[in-house]
Parts: C-alpha cells; structure tokens; sequence
C-alpha cells in the first residue's frame, strides 16, 4: 500500500507504533489492518461466489438428469438455439470481463479515467448481452416455445411442415421439449437477472469511480464486483456449450 | 439448595457494593434506532434472541394444538385439512425460524468474535442485513398463516406442493427463500472471521470447541442452503406457471425435487444440532473443571459431521422408488454420521471421568443432552438401515426420533448456552433453584410427551393425520400430557430471565471461573469487546492459567 496518500489513524499509530502502519478513510474500526479488511473482503465474496454455484449447481442437475432421459427432445429443441446469436454473446461477454479487468488494473494502478471507461465499457456490452438475449426469448415467444399453457410441440412432431431437417419425434417424446425449454429460460434466466444486478451495481461503481473514490488505494469494491462479473461470465460459458452446441450434429 | 445437590463454582461479587458496569454494550447509546440500525454483533444477538423467542412460542402454541387434537383418537377439535395447516406451520417455523438460526445467531453471534479476539464480525452490516432477512421471512410466514396458512407440510413434497394444493405456498417458499439468506449471511460471516479476524496467537487449535462447532455448521449453511433455494425457485415456477419439472405428466421427475429439497434439509440437521455441541463442550468442561477430552477429534469430529452430512440424503427416499444400489450405500455413509457423533459423546463423557462436576443449571440441561441426544442419535441409525427403515418410517417413530434430536438435543443445548452465558449477556444471574426446576421439568416433560411416540411409530401409528384408531389412546394422552409438562418448562426460563433482567444478582465478569476470552472482560461486555487486542498465550481451556492469573490479580490489588 503506498502511505504518502492516506492518512494515519491517531490511536492506531499510538497503538502500533513499531508497524509502519497505515489507515485509509474506509478502513473499519473492527479490523486490526487495513490488509485485514481488504482480505476479509475478498474472502468473503469468493464465498459468496461459492453459494453461487451452489445455487445454479441445482439447475444443472436437472439438466444433467433430463438430458439422459429424454436425450432425442434436448438434441431436437437445442437445435432451435441459435448457434450464431449464442456465439456472438459469448464474444460479447468475454469482452465486458475483458474491460473489466482491465478496470480492476486500472483502479491498482490509480487511473482513474481509465477505469471509468473501461466500467462503462463493460455495462455497454453487459447490455449489448441482454439485448441479443432478449432478441433470441423475442423469437421463442413468437415460436411458442415459451413452456406454460401456450407453449406448442408441433413443430417436433412435424418438423417438415416448418422447413426444419429434423427426424420428427412422437408426440410424446415432442412434450419432453418444454423441459428442455423450460431449462433453458430458468438457467439463461437466472443468469440474465444476475447481469441485471451486476448492471445496475456498474451504473453506481461507474458514478463512485468518476468521483474518485478508487483512485486512492481504496479498490476493494472494484475487485470484489470484478469476482462477480467474471463468474457470471464464467456461468455462460457453461451454458453456450450445454444449451446450444452439446447436442449439434451435422444437418442431413 | 445448592448445598443439597453439591457443591458450586458459581462466585458472585459482593452484593453490597457490586454494579453493573457503566459503560457497556446496552447502554453505549439509546433509543430504538440505535439497537434497530446497530452494526454490534452483540446488540443484533439480541435481536435475534428476542425474534426467535417470539417464533418458538408461535411455533410452541401450534404444537400445543396438534397434541390436543390427538388427545382423542376422534377427529373432533379440528377439521383434516386445518390440522395438515398446524403441523405444517409447527414444522416451518420451528425449523427455519427457531432451530436454524437459534445458537449460531444469538449464542454465536454474540461470542465469536469474542471468543476469537476480535471487535466485531467481519461484515457487521451484512450481520444486520441477515437479522432482516430472517424478519421478512418471518413476516411473510405469519402473513402465509393469517392468510389461512400453508398445508404441504414443511418439506413442501411435489407434485403435492404443486399441484394439488391450494393454499399460500409460494408465500410461504418465497419466506423460506429469504430466510435462507438470512442463514447465508450468517454463515458466510462466521467463517470469514473465524479465518481471518483471530487474535494474535489465537491458533486454530487453541480455538474454544464453540466455535469450531460453528465453523462446520457456517461450511453446510454457505453449501447447502442455496440449493434449497433454487429447489424452492423451482417449486414457485412450476405453481406459477405450469411448467413440469416435476410433474410427472409431463416429463418431470418428483424424485428430483426430493433429491434437491434433502441435499439441504438432511445437512440442514446438522445446522441445527452443531452449534448445540458447541455450547455441550464448553458447558461440560467449565462444570467438571477438565479441559476437554481429546480436543483435536471433538474439533475435527464436527468438520467430519458437517462433511458426512452432505452425503446422507437419499436415506429420505429409501421408500420413493430409488435405486436398491444407491439405497445400500446411503445407508452405509448414514451410520458413519453416528462415528463422529459418537465420538463427541465418548469424549464428553470422559472429560466428566474424576472432573469436580457441579450441577449447575447449564450442566444439567448439558446433561439433558447428552442422555437424549443419545437415543435421538442412536435410533436415527435404526431408520438409515434399510429394513428398520421401510417398517418405520413416516410413522410417529420418526416423529420422536427427530424430536429427541431437535427438541431434546437442540433445545437443551439452546437452553444450557442461554443460561450458561445469560450472566455475560445481561450482567445478571438468573435464579438458580427456580432454573433448576424449569430444567428438570424440561427433561420430565420431554420425555414423557416423545418416549410415548417411539412405541405408537413401532406398532405403525402413521404421522401427520388427525385422527388414529382407538387402541392407540393410551400413549396419545400420555404425550399431550407430556407435552404440557413441557410447555410449562419452556414458559418458565421466559419468565426468569425477563425478571432477573432487573433483580437478578450482579455477575461479575466471571461467575463460572471459565476460562474463555468472553469470561475475562467485563459483563456486560464493552461496544468494541476489548480495550486492547488481546494475546491467546495459552490452550483453550487451560484451569490452570485461570488459577494463575486469578492469583496474580489478586496480589496486584493487594
């Protein structure tokens, strides 16, 4: 930590008089050092980051399930995905975590403008994310592949009468879709909601980054909401592959 | 009174000129903002007492109801689908709002970070941000039962809890869901400052056995608890909007939602009951004045707990139609849990072997324990064998054996650590004759309502219905009145301790002679614990030191 622009705490340098000791403005009364408070932080949200996991963890096993039992429906209703729009937002995603640490390097190294583009760069392609992802639910709501009371099997069963090369499935098997269906709007969802909230926190680290409160050795908010954004990024490129290319196969 | 029973440790300062401290952590600032907008792990302890209190005696008051319609094998006091509404109500709220956050936020949260050395816990906001969590999620549970309540019983069975019931159950799941989070936070919150708030030489093995205890409850709390919520998430959609996950009609599996619910709600047992075990260690060494036996397993016996624990679940579903394969080595890895169980209970025990064990009040509800927890501990390995299983199970032998785990071992625990550190809390004794009553009463009272329950579930009284045929009467009365019993136990701490909150005995900072960092300061403790950070220079639990130190204040006074 360099010292020349924090202050000392009086009654903390009375205390530790023999440590070079040094307390920034956010450090914490409980903690003994401001290394203390940052570790604990940080700690503290890659445990958060574990719940996480945890929690999609139970949507991936029911995907796991579903997909051994009714493999034809997942290989026929993942066909329906667009590999060029999921591809395309994978680059996008990868883009704003790539911004983002650069960001977090940023507020280390105290450039400040720096940082403040590069979090206004990640939000500009978070958003591009959701706007394709709202395109590609767009196209499904119209397809009626939206699981519920108006969700239709009719173009796996027939397949033919809607222009698709695919071997149709019985009526039964074509119900097993909306799982599939169901799957993907849970798990693409969840994750979407999670941009959302990472969004909506970007919207006021950008504000706080433009005021100037990372530019001073204070970047444990940056870095902590840089785990998180790199985890959502990490949950897509989970679900590109499972939902969209797992069970490709060349077209007839 | 004392002098019958034996000897005391207890040591109260000089009545006459003994007073609270003048400065502490009740007093430090005034007005109901200050306790509702407090980042004091002690205060928000508090808070949290005073909640869970509230919803065991809703909780209680339920219970209460189900025993008095099954007084008479006849269903005359309520009608079957109101009585499906008690016990589910009974199960919601004594699970996610009693026995979940009981010890580890009030007892926890309020000695950890003393125990550790440290001021605070790592996040005292998203201490407090828990504490609300866990009131909206008990508010929307209260708002599910004035609504006309909840009836898929706690364990909100599909394709029961979507399809084929009408009642507030996405109320009732959305508050599971946020109190989950609540219980997150908490542990997410104790194990980052077990790892990294500990005073100078607080290693990890001179740690009280307390907080290890906490540290593996916090691992299933941060693990499992997310995967109820999603299970949960689950739940809601399929209700909303018809989907079938799992609706078999359409292609969904039941067993998935089983398989879900149970990844949390089996670790979830050991949420509950771990924390206990760490009040039973600490209660059980200070009363024999030993160090614990064979410290290092007690600690690594809860990690092992809370590991095993994650690996139990399918013994839920022995009967739902799951594989005879996965069904054998389930049953296997559900009676290593009992190992490690065991193992803190040999180790209790010879921590008491040629101790000078008093019979304080704490010991015997710590005595309580060990004796309950036992048969509850011990008839949970009849239930993972799978015969055993198939023959008893969803009968009122599962009932009591739950029961004598939660009630008798959970309970006790809960009831030895809030007496046993009320004088830290408050600065005040509570009675000691009047206390003593209200634990043997507790343990007459449980005994006689759940030892009935053992043998109505062997000879195949199934659970959850109102009404039973008449041979089983009998044992049905002799449990409510147990139950009565019962209740007046629990009733009596309640008012005690509201009494000695104003005319109980001044405390001093250590009544017990224990040797723990929270019993060397002041009680009430000061806002920020210490006035220096202390140094731990020696083992948990070392008598010894205590004596030493006891004898050097001493001459330094002198």
């Amino acid at each position: 930590m360099d010292s020349t622009l924090a202050t000392p705490h009086p009654h903390e340098t009375v205390l530790h008089a023999e440590h070079e000791h040094v307390v920034l403005p956010q450090h914490r009364h409980h903690f003994e050092t401001e290394e203390q408070q940052r570790e604990a932080g940080s700690f503290g949200m890659w445990l958060f980051l574990l719940t996480e996991i945890m929690f999609f963890g139970g949507m991936f096993f029911a995907y796991l399930l579903y997909r051994n039992w009714y493999y034809p429906a997942f290989a026929v209703a993942s066909n329906q995905l667009s590999v060029p729009l999921g591809a395309v937002n994978t680059a996008v995603l990868i883009s704003s975590g790539f911004c983002m640490a650069i960001g977090v390097w940023a507020a280390e190294v105290r450039k400040r403008g720096v940082l403040v583009v590069m979090l206004i760069l990640t939000t500009f392609f978070g958003l591009i994310f959701l706007g394709v992802k709202a395109d590609e639910y767009h196209e499904k709501y119209e397809l009626h592949h939206i699981p519920g009371s108006s969700f239709s099997t009719s173009m796996f069963v027939n397949p033919a009468a809607y222009g698709i090369k695919e071997e149709p499935l019985s009526p039964d098997m074509a119900q097993k879709t909306q799982i599939f269906f169901f799957l993907y709007f849970a798990m693409t969802g969840m994750h979407a909601l999670h941009m959302i909230i990472g969004i909506v926190l970007l919207f006021w680290l950008t504000w706080r980054a433009h005021r100037g409160d990372f530019s001073a050795g204070y970047v444990a908010p940056i870095e902590n909401f840089g785990l998180y954004w790199h985890f959502v990024d990490i949950v897509w490129l989970f679900l590109f592959p499972l939902l969209y290319l797992i069970n490709r196969h060349p077209l007839h | 009174m004392s002098a019958a029973i034996g000897n005391t440790i207890l040591s109260l300062p000089d009545q006459a000129t003994a007073q609270i401290p003048k400065r502490n952590y009740i007093n430090n600032e005034h007005g109901l903002l200050s306790w509702l907008l407090t980042g004091d792990h002690k205060r928000i302890a508090i808070l949290y007492l005073i909640s869970i209190t509230f919803f065991f005696f809703i909780g209680g008051a339920f219970a209460g109801l189900i025993r008095l319609e099954l007084l008479t094998p006849q269903p005359d006091l309520v009608a079957a689908d109101t009585y499906n509404k008690f016990f589910t109500m009974h199960g919601i709220i004594m699970i996610f709002l009693f026995l979940v956050p009981s010890v580890p936020a009030t007892l926890g949260n309020f000695l950890i970070p003393i125990m550790l050395g440290a001021k605070d816990l790592a996040f005292p906001k998203i201490n407090l941000l828990s504490w609300y969590l866990y009131m909206i999620g008990g508010t929307l549970t209260l708002a599910a039962l004035v609504l006309g309540g909840v009836d898929t019983g706690w364990t909100f069975t599909t394709p029961l809890s979507t399809h084929y019931l009408n009642t507030h159950v996405i109320t009732a799941a959305t508050a599971i869901f946020i109190a989950g989070f609540s219980s997150i936070f908490t542990g997410l919150n104790f194990i980052v400052t077990i790892h990294r708030m500990r005073c100078p030489g607080m290693t990890w093995f001179r740690m009280p056995l307390f907080v290890w205890a906490h540290y593996a409850a916090s691992l299933l709390m941060v693990l499992g608890t997310p995967v109820l919520a999603i299970a949960l998430v689950l739940v809601a959609l399929e209700r909303l909007f018809g989907i079938g996950v799992f609706d078999p009609t359409k292609g969904g599996d039941p067993l998935l939602f089983q398989h879900l619910f149970w990844f949390y709600s089996h670790p979830a047992v050991y949420i509950m009951i771990l924390p206990g075990m760490g009040v039973i260690s600490e209660v059980i060494s200070t009363f024999s004045r030993k160090r614990v036996f064979g410290y290092t397993a007690v600690a690594f016996s809860s990690v092992a707990i809370a590991l095993f624990g994650f690996f139990v679940w399918e013994h839920h579903m022995f009967i739902m139609g799951v594989s005879n394969y996965s069904a054998l080595v389930f049953s296997l890895l559900t009676m290593l849990v009992a190992v490690p169980s065991a193992i803190k209970i040999f180790n209790w025990a010879f921590t008491l072997q040629k101790g000078s064990i008093t019979f304080e009040t704490p010991m015997l509800y710590a005595f309580g324990f060990m004796g309950l927890f036992t048969i509850g501990g011990l008839t949970g390995v009849f239930l993972g064998s799978l015969g055993m299983d198939i023959h008893l199970t969803e009968t009122y032998f599962i009932v009591a054996h739950f029961h004598f785990v939660m009630v008798g071992g959970m309970l006790m625990a809960f009831l030895a650590g809030v007496h046993f550190w009320w004088p830290k809390m408050t600065g005040r004794m509570y009675p000691e004759s009047l206390s003593k009553l209200a634990a043997v009463t507790t343990f007459i009272g449980f005994n006689l309502t759940f030892l009935p329950q053992f043998i109505l579930g062997y000879l195949g009284m199934p659970r959850r219905y109102h009404a039973y045929p008449p041979e089983f009467q009998v044992l049905n009365v002799l449990s409510t009145a147990g139950a009565t019993v019962l209740g007046i136990g629990y009733m009596l701490p309640m008012l005690y301790l509201a009494w000695s909150l104003k005319y109980g005995a001044i405390a001093g900072d250590n009544p017990w002679q224990a040797t723990g960092l929270e019993w060397q300061i002041q009680s009430p403790p000061l806002t920020e614990n210490f006035l220096e950070t202390p140094i731990m220079d020696h083992e948990a639990y070392d008598y010894e030191w205590l004596t030493n130190k006891t004898k050097k204040e001493v001459t330094t006074v002198g």
